[in-house]
């Protein structure tokens, strides 16, 4: 990666939000990036990148295997631009997760079928555990964090929260991804409809009845 | 995954110039794959089924284009995706069946990813070809068949050999096959057109071979011929859930019938052959009859009179039969 991508477009002055306040993730990510950076060229790298350097040109990751083929990317998240230097085989849902430290964006079976990775690509909704980063060059990619924030939160991101749209949470971005999603897509009007656009969406929970409610809610809204 | 070199390109020439065995130098024309939606390539190369050593990029190919031919018919580009050619308005109200056929396939979100050339060439779900650990013909030819003594519930009753049962799982193809479909392919010795049901290949003795493509060769396009005015055009899927998964048997079906006789009828097949089945006994049975409940039967009998089945799959015959017969009914219902 190229430079700190929790705060691509800020200085190294300004404390990043995640420093302040330690997330869990963030916490451990952090540990163990300390506790085993010495030796290793790739995690090194993570360690630089959850610092407040700002790095233009990492070296690509050492322990690549000789015949693997780094490719150049720029791509653009949420709004930001970013230059990476990956494995050509990075999905664009590691990508996201692993060198964009955009972990909203869940893997579940990694073969397209449980949703959990739901991403927009130029606003349509796709699976980003079936799709080659490198495949997407100045394509408009959107995650859960660029969907809303603590405190202005997307229309449906609230609908879930109110209808309880949710029990343990980890298919609740791919779902409200494929729920913003649907909205601009020609599905019927009735909760059937809602619950074959939402077929690719998977939620172990059982959690549908809720799920309906909510992306019904915002559908009268729109 | 297998480590691989990926390739873009900006137009058709390039990416068959790159597909060139002779040209790409260290790849042979086996171990090239051409890149589009990637839901069914990246998949098996994440199961190690698929190990290509160079793949190209053709994702963003001018090729998404859907254009009515003048004088009737329809281009459909390869990259098109799936999600933009079933709600296209042209196909919504002159291939309906197509459109139907598409609907019902996958999610909302791989319908935005998978193409028409990509979906032509889906792979089987049969487990074992996506178990490594496991003998497969299709995957490594002579190992032998693990399906035929193992879980066979899902797989095909038509066309199978001792060697392969594999479903051609696409419900896309069967709508294409019925509605004729001619795909068209470039390489580097030019440009060809392949009707749709030469285009898939019986499995015998080289399950591996699964269509007429020639090493190197892409889909640029597929054209569908002018539906003949009047008809009625159907898809009916069965399967174990209501959505999000494989037919157990499908039927695509084009009827017209005038002054009381059917004077028009395609018929095709889908989860139960291996591969997109159109049904020319059925059709046979039924042109110049009456559409009624008895035509349709005798017809179903005659599509399924060649199915071999296994240990597990004896009950597709009688799903299949009445599928025909349940979308021939629904065909010629009277709005």
């Amino acid at each position: 990666m190229s430079k700190d991508p929790q705060k691509p477009d800020t200085t190294a002055d300004d404390p990043a939000p995640v420093l302040e306040r330690p997330t869990r993730r963030s916490f451990l990510t952090r540990v163990g990036a300390a506790g085993v950076a010495i030796g290793t060229g790739q995690l090194h790298s993570v360690a630089l990148a959850e610092s407040d350097a700002t790095v233009e040109d990492a070296p690509p990751a050492s322990n690549a295997s000789a015949d693997s083929a780094n490719m150049h990317v720029r791509l653009n998240v949420n709004g930001t631009s970013y230059d990476l230097d990956i494995d050509s085989r990075t999905t664009l849902l590691d990508c996201l997760r692993e060198h964009l430290h955009l972990t909203g964006t869940k893997k579940g079976c990694d073969h397209g079928q449980c949703g959990a990775c739901t991403v927009h690509v130029d606003g349509r909704r796709v699976n980003s555990c079936l799709s080659l980063a490198v495949t997407h060059e100045d394509e408009a990619i959107t995650t859960i964090e660029g969907l809303g924030k603590p405190g202005a939160l997307h229309p449906m991101q609230a609908a879930f929260l109110e209808h309880d749209g949710f029990q343990c949470g980890y298919c609740t971005s791919g779902q409200i991804m494929s729920a913003v999603a649907l909205l601009k897509e020609p599905y019927g009007h009735s909760d059937d409809d809602v619950k074959e656009a939402m077929s690719g969406n998977i939620c172990r929970c059982g959690a549908y009845t809720n799920i309906v409610a909510a992306i019904q809610q915002i559908r009268r809204r729109v | 995954m297998e480590p691989f070199q990926l390739k873009r390109v900006a137009n058709v020439s390039q990416a068959i110039d790159s597909a060139n065995p002779a040209a790409s130098g260290q790849a042979n024309s086996t171990s090239i794959r051409f890149l589009a939606g990637g839901t069914t390539l990246l998949d098996l190369m994440k199961l190690d089924v698929e190990r290509p050593a160079q793949v190209i990029d053709i994702h963003r190919l001018p090729l998404d284009q859907i254009e009515a031919i003048d004088g009737g018919g329809v281009t459909i580009g390869a990259t098109v995706r799936n999600s933009d050619l079933a709600n296209h308005p042209l196909i919504k109200s002159h291939y309906a069946v197509l459109s139907q056929a598409l609907l019902s396939g996958a999610s909302a979100q791989l319908r935005n990813m998978a193409t028409t050339g990509g979906n032509l060439l889906q792979r089987t779900r049969c487990v074992y070809f996506r178990d490594t650990a496991t003998p497969c013909n299709k995957r490594e030819p002579g190992t032998g068949c693990s399906a035929i003594d193992g879980f066979n519930r899902n797989l095909a009753i038509l066309g199978t050999s001792e060697h392969c049962i594999a479903t051609n799982p696409s419900d896309m193809n069967v709508a294409m096959t019925a509605l004729e479909a001619t795909i068209h392919v470039e390489g580097v010795q030019g440009k060809r057109e392949i009707g749709i049901d030469d285009f898939f290949l019986l499995p015998g003795n080289t399950p591996e071979r699964e269509t007429s493509l020639k090493p190197g060769e892409l889909i640029t396009h597929v054209t569908l011929p002018a539906p003949v005015p009047g008809n009625r055009m159907v898809y009916l899927k069965l399967r174990d859930r209501a959505s999000y998964e494989f037919a157990l048997a499908s039927a695509a079906v084009v009827i017209k019938v005038s002054a009381g006789k059917i004077d028009h009828i395609r018929i095709a097949l889908g989860g139960v052959g291996v591969k997109p089945w159109r049904s020319k006994e059925a059709e046979a049975r039924l042109l110049g009859q009456a559409p009624d409940a008895a035509a349709f039967r005798a017809a179903s009998e005659a599509a399924l009179q060649s199915a071999h089945v296994q240990s597990q799959n004896g009950f597709k015959i009688e799903l299949a039969k009445r599928c025909i017969q349940h979308a021939l009914t629904l065909a010629t219902q009277t709005a």
